[in-house]
């Protein structure tokens, strides 16, 4: 790896520690513009002068905004990340179970919308203007212009009330084998699935249309390439780093679409653990919530960024 | 000899944004002989491009061949299915591109690339493919051809390349190889060397050429014989030497004119007791991070000196690279100059247009080479014109609307002009109307930064003439940058060779026919003339490729 | 050559445009819920609040066209009020977050140097944000009173057109014309407003309609979650939100402001890909 390469990568990582840096303040002085007062508002009935005074100072809420945010910057890095107000618990008991269940569904979602996705896109470019095309076409720009609990609700009306196949809501705590677990998981990852596809497909696909219309891809069909060959060894090579950036932006996407399955459908992850403390205005558990899903988001998509920096042959 | 070639009653047809089905190739007739080279000259819309990759049986998105037939060696390439196109293609019949920088793939090397034909079509096993590229490579005249094919595309030059894209087509063996404008892009010097390995390459092998260009000199070099195209037609076609010397059609006679413009008056010698109208004094200018000296780091003009008098014009020449438009845009302070100093009509001038005298601006003007991106696309041609009117002169109303119909007036244009868009405009009249632009302001000075560069010849002809005229009509100055010298020797009294960022030469009218110093002498020798025989008795010393060769 | 949903065009000529029916239904679409938002009060058949049926989620039937919802109320009374929200938040939300997303990204790219370095430093943080956690975040500080929705979501859009303004600022000031007009000694402004803001206007207004879209969807995933338009107000968000019970009944009161809400923003995106176009024939 030469030290063009290098100079950019490190470049870049410096921009998402930078960017790291803005969103979580930007988090935290959202959350602190609170109206009313935090410490009155959480002793509720015993609300006196004294003991707001006093939990006030425990709190720490009177000094500099700056201050606040340094000390809880270091907290959150320790590991310590402060207690939630609407049930007393350490928060990082809480976040941590359901943050395993995020990623098992955000994951297994990912394993299966990617290879589809990225095949439905490439074929329908390929194909550009047939039949086949136009299906996928208007199918993915009707899944993307609608919100997610429709898709959502659509699924549970047609599998879950019309066709029985599937429970419409996921019981954690009564899996007792293999198929239950299926059933269970069978519904947030499809309707998840189809919100994610479609980003993926038309993303993949205009990238794959512009590298198709180039000049080298017009040379190859004039040398008589057939068009398997154009399409593999000339185009797609060429498109990675739009796909790569593709994929990392419908992570976006896969982030708001677990926000509503979650809540749709009563799954135990972090995202209807942050819904939950947004109604009850918790605000250490909002804070750490969402910068775990913002920090999570920024590394995938630095990592996409450097994928792209890499593969480009004229730094080579 | 025999016919490899025969195109009988070729119609094309392509399909416009709006549906409708305009014929783009009107029914034309071409045969070419086994062995032979023959030209397709015509300028831009000619249709040229199309009949050669027609000829491959390919047809641009939206056009398709709606009659006739494309016998190649007995196949009709009209007819045949795309399976068997394919397979024609590469191996029968193969084509160099006009931009070989984008017709490779950046993510492939050189080599894989050059081979690829023989992969595709299973010709000869890799090994004995990349042999033969090599030999290629040697045969054309490039540069460590035993390694060059290890490289990407990007890390080698465009003279380089356009030859290595020949190389990709002779690999197959084919019988036909069709050129297409593939040394447009290049400069003169490097030009030479790539028309002489094509020249040499084709002859050896017997192999049967297209040469589409829009360039007569060059093609004269190369060509057996030419055909005149224009709307899809032939014009008329024949022996190179008949056509140059003898053209029948008035079409032909209107392009051989365009290449030798007239002789026209030129002020006399200079008159020493006029104070100059520009001087410039040591300018510096270029790019990059300022370095101690209080110079760039990349200089692109380096100390260079000149001065333009009133009513007379200075050419500034060289290939691309030399500094000749950083030059123009230092003078107009477009980029400022880091060094030296600016004196317009006795006043030293800022470096930064921005802190000049709107006097100052007004009287300089700066007209550019692309008319496409020089005019606004949202704004009427009257808005275009009324502009300057309104900011330099507080015209308005009437007196705005009466002087538009001047400006279009002498610029040679119909008044109804002035409320199209620049859209809807061809390629000379846009230029047209960026020139009456910056008459609007009544400059005493017009730098003229290769504004005829991207016209077709007989449309820069006009322009030319264009500018002869304002000039004896309104006592302009014009500073000419340019790389095709046969138009600075059109209208320039005086000529300046630029050669990487530094003048070279100082020439008037007398000296222009025998330049003093080396690089000037390759580079006006470096210019194809339209004698057929020009290329092959070209000695260039070796000693001057050497130290200035690009290629 | 036109790609993206396939269109039946009837190639009519109107003043030299070229109408195509599917751009024409989808204008028709969006002008309908215009007016239904516009004129509610007068429109709907019973109050919003009234509870009209002694059932809850009631059939469809002649008297309640769309039956009713999990208090007894008329769906669509209520469906007719909510375009209300919907459109009037999502509309003002968008306004503000065009026109400053453009004004700001004009100013950065005439200006540039560090004041463009920064804001887009700043915008781009912002944009990478995932939208639905940002509107989370502020509506848990600021609250879900409608102009606090309206300028959350302005807010959380603002950066996304920003950057497409800025990108196709900077692609204009690059072009000649605008260095012969800085040459010529014109001020900033006028070379922004005046030379500039004409060549991007079509994209922009593109851009508005896409960003509407966003803000509509945006809107009623808040509202889903309850955490939007709060009761008694609803939008079409806030009434799958109080409606979901119904769903394992397959009522009408759940699905209904879905495909209201799928109307709206399919009719836009189509009307998008199929802007009349002017007839260009090259008269060669």
């Amino acid at each position: 790896m030469n030290s063009e390469i290098a100079r950019m990568v490190a470049k870049r990582l410096v921009i998402a520690v930078i960017t790291l840096l803005i969103v979580s303040f930007a988090v935290f002085f959202a959350t602190a513009m609170l109206p009313g007062d935090t410490a009155s508002i959480l002793l509720g009935q015993s609300a006196t002068p004294e003991a707001v005074a006093g939990l006030r100072q425990a709190m720490h809420l009177d000094d500099p905004a700056m201050l606040r945010f340094l000390r809880w910057g270091l907290g959150f890095l320790t590991g310590d990340l402060g207690k939630s107000y609407a049930n007393d618990m350490p928060i990082s008991v809480l976040v941590s179970g359901r943050f395993v269940n995020t990623m098992e569904l955000a994951g297994i979602t990912a394993l299966i919308s990617i290879p589809f996705a990225l095949t439905l896109g490439i074929t329908s470019a390929v194909m550009q203007g047939s039949l086949y095309d136009r299906v996928v076409t208007i199918v993915t720009i009707g899944v993307i212009s609608v919100p997610e609990f429709m898709v959502a609700s659509t699924a549970v009306l047609v599998f879950a009330v019309y066709l029985k196949w599937l429970p419409a809501i996921s019981l954690v705590n009564e899996v007792h084998s293999l198929y239950d677990l299926l059933r269970m998981y069978a519904m947030p990852v499809m309707t998840l699935t189809f919100v994610v596809s479609a980003q993926i497909i038309r993303m993949t696909r205009a990238a794959v249309i512009e590298t198709l219309s180039t000049p080298y891809v017009e040379m190859a069909r004039l040398k008589g390439a057939s068009r398997s060959r154009i399409v593999l060894r000339h185009a797609l090579p060429n498109a990675l780093g739009p796909i790569v950036n593709a994929l990392a932006l419908s992570l976006s996407y896969l982030i708001g679409g677990v926000i509503i399955i979650e809540t749709i459908f009563n799954y135990p992850g972090i995202a209807k653990l942050m819904v939950d403390a947004v109604a009850t205005r918790d605000l250490p558990l909002i804070q750490t919530c969402a910068v775990i899903f913002c920090a999570g988001y920024l590394i995938l998509i630095t990592i996409a960024d450097i994928i792209a920096i890499i593969s480009n042959p004229r730094l080579r | 000899m025999s016919k490899l070639v025969e195109i009988k009653n070729l119609h094309v047809e392509a399909t416009t944004d709006s549906g409708r089905r305009i014929e783009i190739i009107k029914g034309v007739d071409i045969e070419i002989a086994k062995g032979e080279i023959v030209a397709l000259i015509g300028e831009s819309g000619s249709g040229k491009t199309t009949i050669a990759l027609a000829l491959m049986g390919y047809t641009r998105p939206g056009c398709r061949i709606s009659e006739g037939a494309l016998l190649i060696d007995g196949k009709d390439m009209a007819t045949l299915s795309e399976r068997e196109r394919t397979k024609v293609r590469g191996t029968e019949v193969a084509y160099v591109p006009q931009s070989a920088a984008a017709a490779f793939n950046p993510s492939q090397t050189i080599m894989d690339q050059v081979i690829e034909v023989t992969r595709i079509h299973g010709l000869m096993t890799p090994d004995k493919a990349r042999q033969r590229a090599i030999e290629l490579f040697k045969a054309l005249s490039l540069p460590s051809p035993e390694t060059i094919g290890e490289r990407y595309p990007h890390q080698v030059s465009g003279g380089q390349l356009q030859r290595l894209a020949a190389a990709m087509a002779l690999i197959g063996g084919p019988k036909l190889v069709i050129f297409d404008e593939p040394t447009t892009a290049l400069d003169v010097t490097t030009q030479i060397d790539v028309l002489k390995a094509f020249k040499s390459v084709m002859k050896a092998g017997g192999i049967t050429g297209v040469y589409v260009s829009h360039d007569l000199a060059v093609v004269a070099q190369i060509a057996d014989r030419i055909v005149v195209l224009k709307g899809g037609e032939v014009q008329e076609e024949g022996m190179t030497q008949a056509i140059l010397s003898t053209p029948a059609h008035p079409y032909t006679q209107e392009l051989l004119s365009a290449f030798e413009p007239q002789e026209t008056q030129f002020a006399g010698k200079r008159t020493d007791k006029a104070q100059p109208l520009l001087v410039i004094e040591n300018v510096t200018a270029g790019y990059g991070r300022v370095q101690e000296d209080g110079l760039p780091l990349v200089k692109a003009v380096r100390s260079v000196s000149l001065s333009v008098e009133k009513g007379r014009n200075l050419g500034i020449i060289g290939e691309s690279g030399c500094g000749k438009s950083t030059l123009a845009r230092c003078i107009a302070g477009i980029l400022p100059a880091s060094a030296g100093n600016i004196i317009f009509n006795g006043k030293e001038l800022d470096h930064d247009a921005r802190r000049r005298f709107r006097e100052a601006l007004r009287e300089m003007q700066i007209v550019f080479q692309y008319a496409d991106t020089a005019l606004n696309p949202a704004k009427p041609i009257e808005d275009i014109l009324g502009r300057p009117l309104t900011f330099y002169h507080g015209l308005n109303g009437s007196a705005r609307s009466a002087r538009i119909d001047e400006l279009l007036d002498m610029v040679r244009l119909p008044k109804a002009l002035r409320y199209r868009h620049p859209s809807e405009l061809s390629g000379g009249q846009k230029q047209r109307i960026n020139f009456a632009r910056a008459l609007a302001a009544n400059p005493k000075l017009i730098i003229c930064d290769e504004i005829t560069s991207a016209l077709d010849t007989v449309v820069a002809a006009a322009i030319i003439e264009l500018l002869k005229d304002l000039q004896r009509e309104l006592d302009l100055s014009y500073i000419f940058i340019s790389h095709d010298l046969s138009v600075v020797e059109a209208i320039c009294d005086e000529v300046m060779v630029m050669y990487r960022g530094e003048k070279v030469e100082h020439l008037t009218r007398e000296d222009m026919k025998s330049p003093a110093h080396p690089y000037s002498k390759l580079l006006f020798s470096s210019v194809p003339k339209l004698d057929p025989t020009w290329l092959d008795t070209l000695v260039l010393e070796p000693e001057l490729m050497r130290q200035y060769g690009g290629a | 050559m036109m790609q993206g949903a396939p269109s039946i065009s009837a190639a009519t000529g109107f003043f030299g445009y070229r109408f195509n029916l599917v751009g024409v239904l989808a204008f028709l679409v969006i002008l309908f819920w215009t007016v239904v938002a516009l004129f509610a009060p007068h429109i709907a058949p019973y109050p919003v609040g009234k509870i009209v049926d002694m059932d809850y989620f009631g059939p469809m039937s002649s008297k309640l066209w769309l039956g009713s919802d999990y208090l007894g109320r008329d769906v669509l009374s209520r469906i007719i009020y909510g375009a209300r929200y919907t459109l009037g938040i999502a509309l003002a939300g968008v306004l503000i977050a065009s026109s400053c997303g453009v004004i700001f990204g004009m100013a950065a790219a005439v200006i540039g140097g560090w004041f463009d370095a920064a804001l887009s430093r700043f915008m781009d943080a912002m944009i990478s944000i995932p939208s639905k956690l940002f509107g989370l975040v502020i509506v848990a500080a600021v609250g879900s009173s409608l102009p606090a929705l309206i300028l959350t979501l302005a807010f959380i859009y603002t950066p996304g057109s920003y950057r497409f303004a800025r990108a196709l600022a900077v692609n204009v000031n690059t072009m000649d014309f605008i260095t012969v007009a800085r040459v010529r000694g014109e001020n900033t402004l006028y070379l922004a407003v005046s030379e500039i803001l004409p060549n991007i206007i079509r994209p922009v207004l593109a851009d508005f309609g896409i960003r509407f879209v966003f803000i509509v969807l945006l809107l009623s995933g808040l509202s889903f979650l309850g955490l939007g338009v709060q009761p008694p107000l609803a939008d079409w968000g806030a009434l799958v939100h109080e409606n979901i019970q119904g769903l394992s009944f397959g009522a009408a009161a759940v699905i209904a402001p879905s495909l209201a809400i799928a109307s709206l923003t399919i009719s836009v995106n189509l009307l998008i890909d199929n802007l009349p176009r002017k007839i260009r024939d090259r008269s060669a």
